[in-house]
């Protein structure tokens, strides 16, 4: 097998006494596509967090093409190349289909990347009102580009250019956050459910965009729960559950595995204690419980 | 070693007990605001007027009628507890929680509207609040504790044991709390979450009420100008003790007031704000969710896309800007020279406006410390030049230090997000004003700097009305034009991804802080030459020229033109600036009418004017 570009080892993430993601290990080689599936809460979206600089693990590393990038902040890890979508979608709802996928390039834009130090700020500042033909025709190139990756998406998007993505379907933004992403010419794209929410004739539609991307030589990272699409793209396929990797091998090997099998249809304990606490290891319920929902009387409330 | 001795020597009880005392008004203030928070997650600006309303209630009975202090504090609670109960039902509940930083100016709007009611019917000057409380003091240790001391901190405690026993003990209490927890959930299960609402708001007001009698009575002083103040030191308060925290808001009123205490003891009086202030801030930068939370909490879910309404701003078309700029040229000629006046007032704004509307509604923080901005542009132009620079130079010097002070002093509220932004600019603004006021060496403390040179550049003179005029109009139109570039540049499309969802723009490569950063830079810049022309203009400034009225005033100008708009906020600050000015009875009543126009522009058009760009 080939290289892997991107290695991670012993990731490990902690949530309270909740150990979200442990020890997990994945490697992905160049043009290879990666599928992970799991039930509900079994820290898919946690891994892919940690992987692309969301959130911060508390042990493992990650390596792309050698160098560590362990913990770099999101926005380094967008430089480098790794561009994600997320699971519930999110475009810039006031910005049109065009300036999302412009925010898409703002890696490559020369205009927006001083290297002069200390008085860069004032460079970028000034470029940007003054406008110099470097700047212009950039920026053209970058509309320019920005419209032939909309194109791919046919007539779901093109028509829909100049319109602010508030007003698309929620398909159509989901398609607008796959178009940033590849705006950003990434090493390695990582999809978090892009079919999450959509009908079947949405869903194949995405099957084959994204079946496209693969024939491209991308290199794909997959989060999905539609078995049959995980099983006709992926090259090879991770099924975690309870943070652990439970089986990893080629589609067919995981689909038949019993392991996997049990962790879809239920553990041997159903209605017993194991499964009620891995509902409560949802990590989105876990992070999220910060100031916007911890309201009145948190500490008396809860004891009394 | 002055400060070593002072250490020592320091009554450490005496400033412990009279800390407690403070902290338990404070805490009382703090335990309205946490309720209200929790329930309606608002942070209530007119909390600090219902306190001086409780404040001037309790001088009515006691002074006024003669009422024994019981009946009083009685009273007290159930009018201010009412005008809590109003302020939900008038101000808050038509929002229909549309944003969430729309109630939050609803209640900047009533505050102003409360203080200038109690000016109007009180007058604005302080008045003595004398209580038949027997003055005696026991001595304990090396301290004294009086009758006044047990009498606040008895009553605070009842408050709050009362209110204990409605949480807790009480069926509304429990709906309370549910809907603390999950309104919509509340609600499916039958809880009348407008009746909840409203009672809390009563609650609050109550409390802030009776915490407006303490203070009156521990002072024997009571004052219509101190509401904000009052507000901030209570949302100090809940930030130390967990924003909507209800024991963490009692924990944190008393911590305030033991730290005040000890550090007026150890560095004196007037620095009596200053430390509420940098509490604040420390608390805000490295315990956000407050000392009392448990383990580390990741930050919440961006709240997308909710400060700024979605709507399509309007365009106004070429021509008709082109008309407009030409019909203000002219206006100089028509020879009204008080109406010129105005206008020069109103581009100056207007200049500020354009500054704020960037930051607050392109980047999406907003900001109620903006005055900071104009002040620092101020004073740095004014200090230099009356040390002789060059006027021109001094205006230029002013826009670049407000730019890069601004700038640094607003990074560490770079991080935050929400009304956490709003709570950490306001600190800003007051943390600029107490150090011009303190910082006597530079910035000639109290007395404020005067005899600035008139505006003038290279030389040429532009003393004259019709002059100034034509400068400052140049001036605003030129750095709205700029402005304009900008937002069309890469740096326009890139704020506002930062400004839907910075989660997702940092995704993308763009490193939010350093964009925050830029556009802090340019506003700064705006809002600073603003503050240095003002400063030529008027010949005088101090501390107090751009306060939080001031900040208000900006923001309202730039909601109501459409935050991010920029020929919205021109238009807003002509329309905030001038009116009043031009229509006599307004002037008297200046802050209700702002007051008002908040209120209502928020109710009935929160895109502003122009919408939101």
């Amino acid at each position: 097998m080939a290289e892997p570009i991107l290695t991670a080892t012993g990731i490990t993430r902690r949530f309270g006494g909740i150990t979200a993601v442990d020890g997990v290990d994945l490697h992905v080689a160049e043009g290879e596509f990666l599928s992970v599936i799991g039930p509900n809460g079994a820290g898919k979206t946690t891994l892919f967090n940690l992987i692309s600089g969301q959130d911060r693990m508390d042990g493992g590393k990650v390596t792309l093409e050698g160098r560590d990038i362990t913990n770099l902040s999101p926005h380094k890890m967008a430089e480098i190349g790794v561009a994600r979508t997320f699971q519930h979608g999110r475009v810039f709802g006031n910005l049109t289909v065009m300036d999302n996928v412009l925010i898409g390039c703002h890696v490559r834009m020369k205009a927006a990347r001083s290297t002069v130090p200390v008085i860069g700020p004032v460079l970028e500042l000034g470029k940007a009102l003054i406008q110099p033909k470097a700047v212009r025709e950039e920026e053209e190139a970058m509309r320019e580009e920005a419209r032939a990756i909309i194109a791919t998406f046919g007539e779901r998007l093109t028509p829909r250019t100049d319109n602010p993505t508030y007003t698309l379907s929620y398909a159509n933004r989901r398609r607008v956050e796959i178009a940033r992403a590849l705006a950003l010419h990434p090493r390695i794209l990582i999809l978090d459910e892009p079919t999450a929410g959509m009908n079947e004739s949405e869903t194949a539609e995405m099957q084959e965009i994204i079946a496209g991307l693969k024939a491209e030589g991308r290199t794909i990272l997959l989060i999905e729960h539609k078995l049959n699409m995980v099983m006709q793209l992926s090259d090879r396929v991770m099924a975690m559950d309870d943070g652990k990797v439970i089986s990893h091998g080629t589609p067919s090997e995981v689909r038949h595995d019993p392991k996997v099998i049990e962790a879809y249809l239920g553990h041997s304990s159903i209605g017993g204690a194991r499964p009620a606490a891995r509902d409560n290891a949802e990590p989105q319920e876990v992070i999220t419980a910060g100031p916007t929902q911890g309201r009145i009387g948190r500490t008396g409330g809860a004891e009394a | 070693m002055e400060f070593l001795s002072s250490l020592i020597s320091m009554p450490w009880l005496d400033y412990s007990i009279s800390g407690l005392v403070i902290g338990s008004i404070y805490a009382l203030m703090a335990v309205g605001l946490a309720l209200i928070f929790g329930v309606a997650n608002l942070i209530n600006f007119a909390h600090g007027a219902v306190f001086t309303v409780g404040a001037y209630i309790g001088w009515t009975c006691l002074v006024g009628l003669g009422l024994p202090l019981g009946v009083t504090i009685v009273a007290v609670a159930a009018v201010s507890g009412g005008v809590g109960a109003l302020i939900e039902w008038l101000a808050i509940r038509p929002l229909n929680r549309q944003s969430r930083i729309a109630p939050l100016l609803a209640t900047i709007g009533v505050a102003l509207m409360l203080d200038q009611i109690i000016h109007i019917v009180f007058s604005p000057t302080p008045r003595a609040l004398p209580a038949n409380i027997p003055d005696w003091r026991i001595a304990v240790g090396n301290g004294t504790i009086g009758a006044i001391d047990i009498t606040i901190f008895a009553t605070a405690v009842i408050s709050a044991a009362a209110l204990y026993a409605f949480l807790f003990r009480t069926k509304l209490g429990m709906a309370v709390r549910a809907t603390a927890q999950d309104d919509d959930a509340a609600k499916q299960m039958g809880v009348n979450i407008n009746a909840v609402n409203m009672t809390v708001f009563g609650i609050a007001g109550a409390l802030g009420g009776i915490a407006g009698l303490l203070v009156g009575l521990y002072y024997n002083s009571i004052d219509p100008n101190a509401s904000f103040q009052m507000m901030l030191k209570g949302m100090v308060a809940i930030v130390i003790g967990g924003m909507a925290n209800v024991p963490g808001a009692i924990g944190g009123g008393l911590i305030l007031g033991l730290i005040e205490s000890w550090g007026i003891g150890l560095f004196g009086a007037s620095y009596r704000n200053l430390f509420a202030f940098v509490l604040l801030l420390v608390m805000l930068l490295f315990r956000p969710n407050g000392i009392f939370a448990r383990g580390k909490e990741r930050a919440a879910e961006p709240m997308t896309g909710t400060f700024v309404t979605q709507t399509k701003a309007i365009t106004l078309p070429r021509p008709l800007i082109w008309v407009l700029i030409g019909v203000a040229v002219i206006l100089p000629m028509a020879n009204m020279p008080y109406i010129t006046q105005v206008m020069t007032n109103a581009y100056l704004y207007g200049l500020a406006a354009l500054a704020l509307t960037l930051v607050s509604g392109t980047v999406g923080l907003v900001s109620i410390g903006h005055a900071a901005l104009v002040a620092i542009g101020a004073y740095a132009s004014a200090l230099l030049t009356t040390k002789g620079l060059p006027v021109s130079l001094g205006i230029v010097i002013g826009g670049a230090a407000a730019a890069l002070i601004g700038t640094a002093l607003a990074y560490p509220a770079f991080r935050l997000r929400g009304h956490y932004v709003a709570i950490g600019t306001l600190a800003l603004g007051e943390i600029v004003a107490l150090v011009i006021l303190n910082w006597e060496g530079v910035t000639n403390g109290a007395l404020g700097v005067f005899a600035i040179p008139p505006l003038e550049i290279f030389g040429l003179p532009l003393y004259g009305t019709k002059a100034s005029y034509w400068f400052v109009l140049a001036l605003m139109l030129g750095m709205a034009g700029l402005q304009v570039r900008l937002l069309k540049s890469h740096l326009g499309r890139t704020w506002k991804a930062i400004r839907e969802d910075t989660v997702a723009a940092e995704t993308y490569g763009v490193s939010s802080n350093y964009y925050k950063g830029l556009a802090f830079g340019f506003a700064g810049f705006t809002a600073g030459i603003a503050g240095a022309v003002t400063a030529h203009q008027w010949s005088f400034i101090n501390y107090d020229s751009f306060n939080l009225l001031f900040s208000v005033l900006i923001l309202t100008m730039a909601i109501l033109g459409g935050l991010g708009n920029v020929s919205g906020a021109i238009l807003g600050a002509i329309l905030v600036a001038a009116l009043p000015e031009m229509f006599r009875t307004l002037a008297e009543y200046r802050m209700l009418f702002y007051g008002a126009a908040l209120v209502i522009l928020i109710r009935f058009r929160p895109q502003g004017l122009l919408g939101s760009g």
